[in-house]
């Protein structure tokens, strides 16, 4: 009895690989739905104001391509962990996972990778789709990866919240209609914050999703409205608070284990 | 002194008004195939649960092999294998995938080694043709046997089964109890909850009955049918009946029978012929006759109408 080998990474590496299985195996859902509307968003806006719009010297369709691209790496990483946590607590085959030697640290971690390796899977296949339609350069592409993997990150941590705290699909509805939507869509992946009044200017510095997509931006263009360096602590300064809050909910068993 | 299999010292735990584990002390020793009883909400899944660590007891300690499940959880989780009352599954794998993450989870690598006890599970509970189907497509029976599969999976040498019988047809029941024997005799200890209590009967050698938070009996299955139960003798006379004799009519006349059973109840066998020899010399004429053995059931129907909160 209990004589195979074990190593206690496997648990870690097990979990992550099974949170991307989950979603690789309906990637038509997962994967190839948030692409296609990405692209529809990308025709319909870039179709209406192409000939009107030139942000930061960049035409408009070209300012767009980054700022979907990151949109769809945030929403696909919060529903990656979101969904997964709802769906397992809901049909009961969490215990699956709480059962097993594994700790909260690992839990953590394997479910926030598998939602930024979602995010980044659909942001890739948005920028593949996308990036015919524009003449994109990539001035700094570390400032790219960095930003996407820290956005994946911050709501990949969200979503994980989320899919703890809610008992019922509404209850996670809502998180995402009434936080999660507002956040992207206010973040200026449409426009630039610059070409806001000054009020909203300085409500949508409050939004930390605004500094990732500027970075993000940044990357292609090599000009934003905030400079990388803040936006990145920002995101930094994020991923600690939330990891914080979201292990210690995970140490105390909250809502997982009674 | 071997290290018991399972140990819980003074576990209490309460959900909101409802006490539902009040200072339970139980051991199990390695090997024992040994039986958890109790009526709907007597705490029997949260004292599993709180084996298993999905609950956190509010006062008390809980050992898996000498492994306390909150300070040493992650070689406590190892040595148990749990197999959860509810028929849940994950909709997205096939049975041999989800045997396998459910192996990872344990830190088990993939090996030769894990992929030979993974396909002797598969035969041993009659899941090898359906190891690529996916979860979905399988019947609530085939479900249940992963359930027990994915329990296995690591090797544990204690085992937790919390009603795995529970809506599961007779061929499955029998071949999962075949299954079951053949790895405590392997040394594997098992528990086992269920509502049926001929399964418990025969297949426990002790058993722990718990009510509304409290263990009220803690003995071999033998001990328990001789201090609550007896045998009984049941008949149908002809003519004149044996009220006189101390023989209870009993309640339920089936439809061929009208008239009903004469009920009495002896502990030893040498009390009926003296029955008998009475019942000869009133001039009842004796028609059937039964004599029963003394069962679970009675013993636990007894225990809860008796027993308070000590054992």
């Amino acid at each position: 009895m209990n004589d195979l080998p074990m190593k206690p990474s496997r648990g870690f590496i097990t979990l992550f690989y099974k949170e991307i299985l989950r979603f690789w195996k309906v990637s038509a859902q997962t994967v190839a739905a948030p692409v296609l509307t990405a692209l529809l968003y990308l025709l319909i806006f870039s179709h209406v104001l192409a000939s009107h719009t030139e942000v930061h010297g960049v035409p408009y369709a070209a300012f767009l391509i980054p700022g979907l691209v990151m949109m769809s790496v945030l929403q696909n990483a919060f529903a990656n962990t979101s969904s997964s946590l709802i769906q397992s607590k809901i049909t009961g085959n969490l215990v699956f996972v709480l059962l097993p030697p594994i700790s909260h640290h690992e839990f953590f971690l394997a479910y926030v990778l598998a939602g930024v390796v979602r995010g980044l899977t659909v942001g890739l296949g948005v920028l593949m789709a996308t990036v015919w339609f524009a003449h994109l350069t990539f001035a700094e592409p570390l400032w790219i990866l960095a930003f996407s993997v820290l956005g994946g990150g911050i709501m990949g941590i969200l979503g994980m919240m989320a899919g703890i705290w809610a008992e019922k699909y509404d209850q996670l509805a809502a998180f995402q209609n009434f936080l999660i939507m507002p956040l992207t869509f206010l973040s200026g992946v449409f426009y630039s914050i610059a070409s806001l009044p000054v009020f909203w200017q300085q409500v949508s510095r409050w939004n930390p999703i605004f500094y990732m997509i500027d970075g993000f931006r940044y990357g292609f263009f090599g000009v934003s409205d905030i400079s990388p360096w803040i936006s990145l602590w920002v995101g930094l300064l994020c991923v600690a608070i939330l990891s914080i809050i979201t292990l210690s909910f995970l140490k105390r068993g909250y809502k997982l284990r009674d | 002194m071997t290290t018991a299999a399972i140990r819980v010292e003074q576990i209490f735990k309460r959900f909101g008004s409802v006490q539902a584990l009040n200072g339970v002390d139980l051991t199990v020793h390695q090997g024992e195939f040994f039986g958890l009883l109790g009526p709907n909400g007597a705490g029997k899944t949260t004292l599993i649960s709180s084996l298993a660590g999905l609950t956190r007891p509010d006062a008390g300690r809980v050992e898996i092999m000498g492994y306390d499940v909150q300070t040493n959880y992650r070689m406590a989780r190892r040595q148990l294998g749990v197999v959860p009352q509810e028929l849940v599954f994950d909709p997205f794998f096939s049975v041999r995938e989800t045997l396998e993450i459910q192996a990872g989870y344990y830190g088990i690598d993939p090996s030769p080694a894990r992929r030979a006890w993974i396909d002797e599970i598969l035969e041993g509970l009659d899941l090898t043709s359906k190891a690529d189907a996916n979860m979905r497509t399988l019947s609530g029976g085939m479900k249940r046997r992963v359930l027990v599969a994915q329990a296995l999976v690591h090797r544990p040498p204690v085992i937790v089964l919390d009603e795995p019988t529970a809506g599961v047809d007779v061929e499955l029941r029998q071949s999962l109890w075949q299954f079951v024997r053949r790895l405590n005799q392997e040394g594997h200890t098992i528990v086992l909850t269920t509502h049926y209590l001929e399964e418990a009967e025969n297949l426990c050698g002790r058993i722990a009955m718990l009510k509304a938070g409290c263990l009220v009996a803690l003995d071999t299955t033998r001990n328990l049918l001789s201090r609550f139960s007896s045998h009984t003798l049941r008949l149908r006379t002809m003519g004149d009946q044996p009220a006189q004799l101390g023989m209870v009519r009993e309640e339920i006349a089936d439809k061929e029978n009208p008239e009903g059973w004469w009920v009495a109840s002896f502990t030893r066998f040498d009390e009926i012929e003296p029955l008998l020899s009475s019942l000869r010399l009133s001039g009842c004429v004796i028609d059937e006759l039964e004599i029963g053995k003394p069962d679970l059931e009675d013993v636990f129907v007894r225990v809860m109408q008796e027993k308070g909160c000590a054992v």
